[in-house]
């Protein structure tokens, strides 16, 4: 009878003593798992071993991840539209810090970036433009390679590894801490004063970032081919870029500077807010916004081709 | 007289039947099957073990979380079912104070800490030429003047936990929620908060002389005798209301020997 009872315990898989619970708190399942817990153990829990298995739970975060964001963002909108002449003396201070941090900070980085961009764009075309004899092109490579695409990708990519990352591990950090909470209790609500500064922060660093790093790199992009005894002067540089430059071009890298901001804070603050996280949580999830932020910042410039070559 | 008196407070928290669920552990119960109603002028001490959900049970008196069965009622109206800015008006009548330092926030002094809540709803209260004389009245009573431009994280335990309590303060609630507030505080800072809050229940100058509603959840409730107090137990899931203080007995029976639970 011992022998039968010493067995069945052997049996029973005992429970890790982490997960144990208290003394004193003699905590009861629910009869029923909550959406939240299902979701949690989806988008966090070890992928199934098997290849459908495998394939079937990445398409499955894939789906949830896509509606986790899209609920987010337009939550934000919403909130940004409901909320718009709220507590306007707290949101401008956390507006202008974020300007400071996500734009003014970055500017050295940028002027250094936009030097190198025009070396390395200049440097490379100006010797095969030069067989060809087609110099009068290097305005244009300029507007289409660095204006168009390399200049807004570029300050996205840095805002996103200097700034974005950071705000991942920020808000994560606020939330695991129980500060997000402790805002709930004082009336404030969380997206209103965490989020939406950094939406509007970011966009307007963005756009300004990416202005800084356009004029700076036609300026050195003329630099570099002035060391190289391109036969070209300042006037007839300026006068291609303007030839190349289109009415478009302005509305179109405005928006997509933007749409970058915005992408970039949206996703970040989605890792960082929307699901609760313990400490050791944090590093992953920056991990995931930021290979977000990358894919959907490319995917957009992608529309914006699209949208170029149509228009 | 008395019996007069109090027939004629209102009910400012209402728990009937009410499920709460564990936040630190999702998909758990933290308590289940409370019935509890705080009255105007009350002043309650609940005690219980760690991690017998009084955390849990006082995040929901506060509104942050609702109860997955049963009706909850905040000034006399049911905000069970949804939480969104209609019941914002009432949510500002309570304050909440974290246990564990405050949850405050680092990026903020201890000044902006406790005027954030005034800033951020200067428009709902209207408060907007008072703010400074409010705060520095709080900090000067709460003998953080000397501190108010330090960040939280620079100060000891407990002058974040007053700092905390001051951010709760603020608004001018009617009803005090406090989670844990001894917690780690050395003699003397336990019993300037017990005093307090004494003080503050009676009705303080800082709150214009206005009587408050007290709820505290204590581990140890026997420093909290007083009469008229009124006690309640969290144990096992359960919420018992008690009649005095010495009914916590159950709080000391020796735990379980390491590993029975197993068996």
């Amino acid at each position: 009878m011992q022998l039968c009872a010493a067995r069945a315990l052997l049996k029973t898989p005992l429970t890790p003593w982490r997960t144990r619970p208290k003394f004193g708190a003699v905590q009861k399942v629910l009869t029923k798992p909550s959406a939240e817990s299902i979701k949690a153990l989806v988008l966090r829990g070890p992928l199934p071993p098997s290849f459908v298995g495998f394939f079937g739970c990445k398409l499955l975060r894939l789906i949830l991840t896509v509606q986790g964001l899209g609920a987010f963002a337009l939550i934000t909108l919403g909130v940004m539209f409901s909320k718009l002449g709220t507590a306007r003396s707290v949101l401008r201070p956390l507006i202008r810090s974020q300007l400071a941090h996500a734009g003014v900070r970055l500017l050295p980085m940028v002027l250094f970036l936009s030097f190198a961009l025009g070396l390395v764009v200049i440097g490379q075309t100006v010797s095969l433009l030069s067989r060809v004899g087609a110099n009068e092109y290097l305005g244009t490579v300029m507007v289409t390679a660095v204006l168009r695409e390399l200049g807004p990708l570029l300050t996205a990519l840095l805002v996103l590894s200097r700034v974005g990352a950071a705000n991942v591990i920020e808000l994560a950090t606020a939330r695991a801490l129980g500060e997000v909470e402790a805002l709930e209790a004082l009336g404030i609500d969380p997206i209103h004063y965490l989020v939406v500064p950094r939406v509007i922060g970011m966009a307007l660093s963005v756009f300004a970032l990416t202005i800084y790093l356009n004029l700076c790199a036609l300026a050195s992009g003329y630099l570099w081919a002035f060391l190289q005894d391109v036969p070209l002067k300042p006037g007839e540089y300026v006068q291609q870029i303007a030839g190349a430059l289109e009415g478009l071009d302005f509305v179109l890298i405005a928006l997509k500077t933007c749409f970058f901001g915005v992408i970039i804070a949206t996703v970040t603050c989605y890792h960082g807010l929307a699901q609760p996280l313990r400490l050791e949580e944090v590093s992953a999830a920056t991990i995931r916004a930021v290979a977000q932020c990358v894919i959907l910042c490319v995917m957009l410039d992608a529309l914006f081709i699209v949208i170029y070559l149509v228009g | 007289m008395e019996s007069a008196r109090n027939s004629n407070r209102r009910a400012v928290i209402e728990l009937i039947d009410a499920t709460i669920a564990s936040r630190r552990a999702p998909g758990t119960v933290a308590v289940e099957g409370v019935d509890w109603t705080v009255e105007e002028e009350d002043f309650w001490v609940i005690g219980g073990l760690l991690g017998s959900g009084k955390s849990d049970l006082l995040a929901t008196a506060a509104a942050l979380t609702k109860p997955t069965r049963g009706t909850y009622r905040l000034f006399g109206q049911d905000i069970s079912p949804t939480y969104d800015n209609e019941c914002l008006t009432e949510r500002l009548r309570v304050g909440l104070v974290f246990g564990e330092g405050g949850r405050l926030f680092n990026q903020l002094t201890i000044w902006g800490n406790v005027a954030l809540p005034l800033q951020y709803h200067q428009a709902t209260t209207g408060a907007e030429g008072e703010m400074d004389e409010r705060i520095a009245a709080l900090l000067e009573t709460l003998d953080l003047s000397d501190h108010a431009h330090h960040a939280p994280s620079s100060l000891g335990l407990g002058w974040r936990q007053r700092t905390a309590l001051a951010r709760a303060l603020t608004l001018k609630p009617e009803v005090l929620l406090l989670d844990n507030p001894l917690a780690g505080l050395d003699p003397r800072h336990a019993r300037w908060w017990i005093d307090f809050l004494f003080q503050l229940s009676a009705g303080h100058a800082v709150m214009d002389g206005q009587t408050m509603t007290i709820v505290v959840a204590v581990d140890d409730p026997r420093p909290w005798q007083q009469p008229g107090n009124r006690f309640a137990l969290l144990h096992e899931t359960r919420f018992t209301l008690l009649n005095d203080v010495q009914e916590f007995n159950v709080l000391e029976s020796p735990a379980p020997p390491h590993g029975t639970d197993l068996l």
